[in-house]
């Protein structure tokens, strides 16, 4: 195909429709969040489409959230322990892993798993049902795809990313625990002592909040996507894409605004 | 060739469409992403009678089957389903008017996860008022209606093309609904699959009364459909004789360029003088 043809094919539009564009979709985006939130508080409430998909997002996730946590845990250790040898201070490496796991990486961590592995599994089956017809079907069979699919997969994700969140935090201690006993060789009840004493309530509040805002980022991000599907089956994995490239890049930039906002809040 | 939109004794007032007609298109435009689908479009289906619509592909055939269901919204015109003018309504009042139509998609649209019980049975499983034995019961009716109570257990993946759009239509009829749309049932079948299908349809036009809208691209199968009857003896349609085909409720309408060029009867569509409509059907 000559350059020209490529060329062609390529849609030129003005930077106002380009702009147009993009407000539309986060005015669409906005109306699908507030919307699985409000159908909370609506009937009929899906119970066993929220159990499948806490199913899918908390049990599926769960192995690659340990693995990645307990192996960012023991990273971070290695690290500190570079630093902090050469103040003779090894010994709070437990404190250092601890805030650091706690506060910022195992939610971070957690969320950017989640997203890479939910945010696409969500746009690309929404994606797929509404190819073939599946979501205006469950319209006119009179049921709201909102409602039926959306919301359970924002519930869940919601609800599964704070505990998957606790597990991940032990996890990244537990490979902080691993370097700094049998590498560096530092008492391991030392360790945790230290890891322990030094969590107040504003680490584990701020800890325990953001995989909140980031379960519902993934799930919305990733429905929005997924409902938006245009053009067939090339749609679904332009979708899926884009679907997980965004729900991460908010996840980053959403942390460092939740993170402010909580220092804020709490005084820390 | 096209028939006024509104006979003599239908109102032309937005609130009060005829009872007799279940749909009225008036004067319905939409286009998307500026290009015009439909300019214009006017016809009503009557009570009891089905409607074949045919056009060249990309004419809108398919969309005016969404509009009719809500799924889309016109620029332009009104649109009254079942008594109610369906472009003033707001999604969540659609959901119950939506409980009297039933549609049979293009590729049947079953949803994948769900067995064919489950996807027959969805409609009144959402409802969550009829206790479990009775929507078993009409699963059962509607499936044993398509001839398919042997797949009951089966998921849609493993159906040929037409056993899915046979459990499309047990789904869609599992409500006994007042209006049927149907969307290209018989397209992509063989010959014998698509006979099958035109049996279904008429059946249930002749032993439910159902009115229907629909849609397709063949078009022996709606003269087929407008030249035999369900014989309920014998379970099977039968060729209509030739001085009793004008008591068939069936009617033609046909599109181009977004606008609707012939609505009528099977005789008048066989009769035409107009050049497009006479290759069209050659």
């Amino acid at each position: 195909m000559a350059a020209g043809d490529l060329l062609s094919n390529i849609e030129l539009i003005s930077p106002s429709e380009f702009a147009k564009r993009k407000i539309a979709s986060i005015q669409e985006y906005s109306i699908l969040a507030m919307q699985s939130v409000a159908n909370i508080f609506r009937r009929p409430l899906y119970v066993a489409d929220l159990v499948q998909q806490a199913d899918l997002v908390g049990f599926g996730s769960l192995p690659i959230v340990l693995a990645s946590v307990f192996f960012t845990g023991a990273a971070l250790a290695l690290n500190s322990a570079t630093s902090l040898s050469r103040f003779g201070a090894t010994t709070v490496i437990g404190q250092l892993v601890s805030i650091g796991i706690v506060r910022e990486l195992g939610p971070v961590l957690a969320g950017l798993v989640v997203a890479g592995r939910n945010a696409s599994g969500m746009a690309s089956e929404l994606g797929s049902m509404v190819v073939t017809e599946q979501i205006d079907a469950m319209r006119a069979l009179g049921t709201d795809p909102l409602k039926k699919l959306v919301t359970p997969r924002v519930v869940a994700t919601v609800v599964m990313m704070f505990f998957l969140t606790i597990l991940g935090d032990f996890m990244g201690l537990l490979g902080g625990s691993f370097v700094a006993t049998l590498l560096l060789g530092l008492d391991s009840h030392e360790y945790w002592s230290n890891a322990w004493q030094t969590l107040v309530f504003s680490d584990v509040f701020m800890g325990l909040s953001k995989p909140l805002v980031f379960g519902f980022l993934v799930a919305t991000v990733g429905c929005y996507y997924g409902l938006s599907t245009k053009g067939g089956t090339q749609g679904v994995g332009r979708a899926t894409t884009e679907a997980v490239v965004t729900s991460m890049i908010l996840i980053i930039v959403v942390d460092v605004f939740v993170t402010r906002f909580l220092m804020v809040i709490l005084g820390s | 060739m096209a028939i006024p939109f509104l006979p003599a004794e239908m109102p032309a007032t937005a609130d009060t469409p005829a009872a007799d007609h279940v749909i009225v298109f008036q004067d319905v435009a939409i286009a998307f992403e500026d290009k015009m689908v439909l300019d214009g479009v006017s016809f009503d289906l009557p009570r009891g009678e089905t409607k074949a619509l045919f056009g060249v592909a990309g004419s809108g055939k398919s969309t005016i089957l969404k509009l009719a269901l809500g799924l889309i919204k016109p620029d332009r015109g009104h649109i009254w389903v079942l008594g109610q003018d369906i472009t003033q309504m707001k999604e969540q009042e659609l959901f119950e008017l939506r409980r009297r139509v039933g549609i049979v998609f293009q590729e049947s649209a079953l949803f994948d996860s769900l067995t064919v019980r489950e996807n027959v049975a969805f409609r009144l499983m959402e409802e969550g008022k009829i206790p479990e034995e009775e929507v078993e019961k009409r699963v059962r009716e509607a499936l044993s209606f398509v001839e398919l109570e042997r797949t009951i257990e089966m998921f849609p993946a493993e159906l040929s093309g037409g056993m899915r759009r046979r459990v499309a239509i047990a789904r869609a009829i599992i409500t006994q609904p007042e209006v049927l749309l149907y969307d290209s049932p018989t397209g992509g079948l063989d010959p014998v699959t698509s006979t099958t299908i035109v049996e279904l349809i008429v059946k249930q036009r002749d032993v439910y009364k159902t009115s229907a809208l629909l849609v397709t691209h063949r078009l022996q199968d709606a003269f087929i459909m407008a030249t035999h009857r369900f014989d309920r003896n014998t379970n099977h349609m039968e060729r209509i004789p030739k001085g009793e085909r004008g008591e068939v409720p069936m009617t033609f309408l046909l599109l181009r360029d977004g606008k609707v060029i012939f609505d009528g009867d099977a005789h008048q569509l066989a009769t035409t003088r107009d050049e497009y409509i006479r290759e069209y059907i050659s």
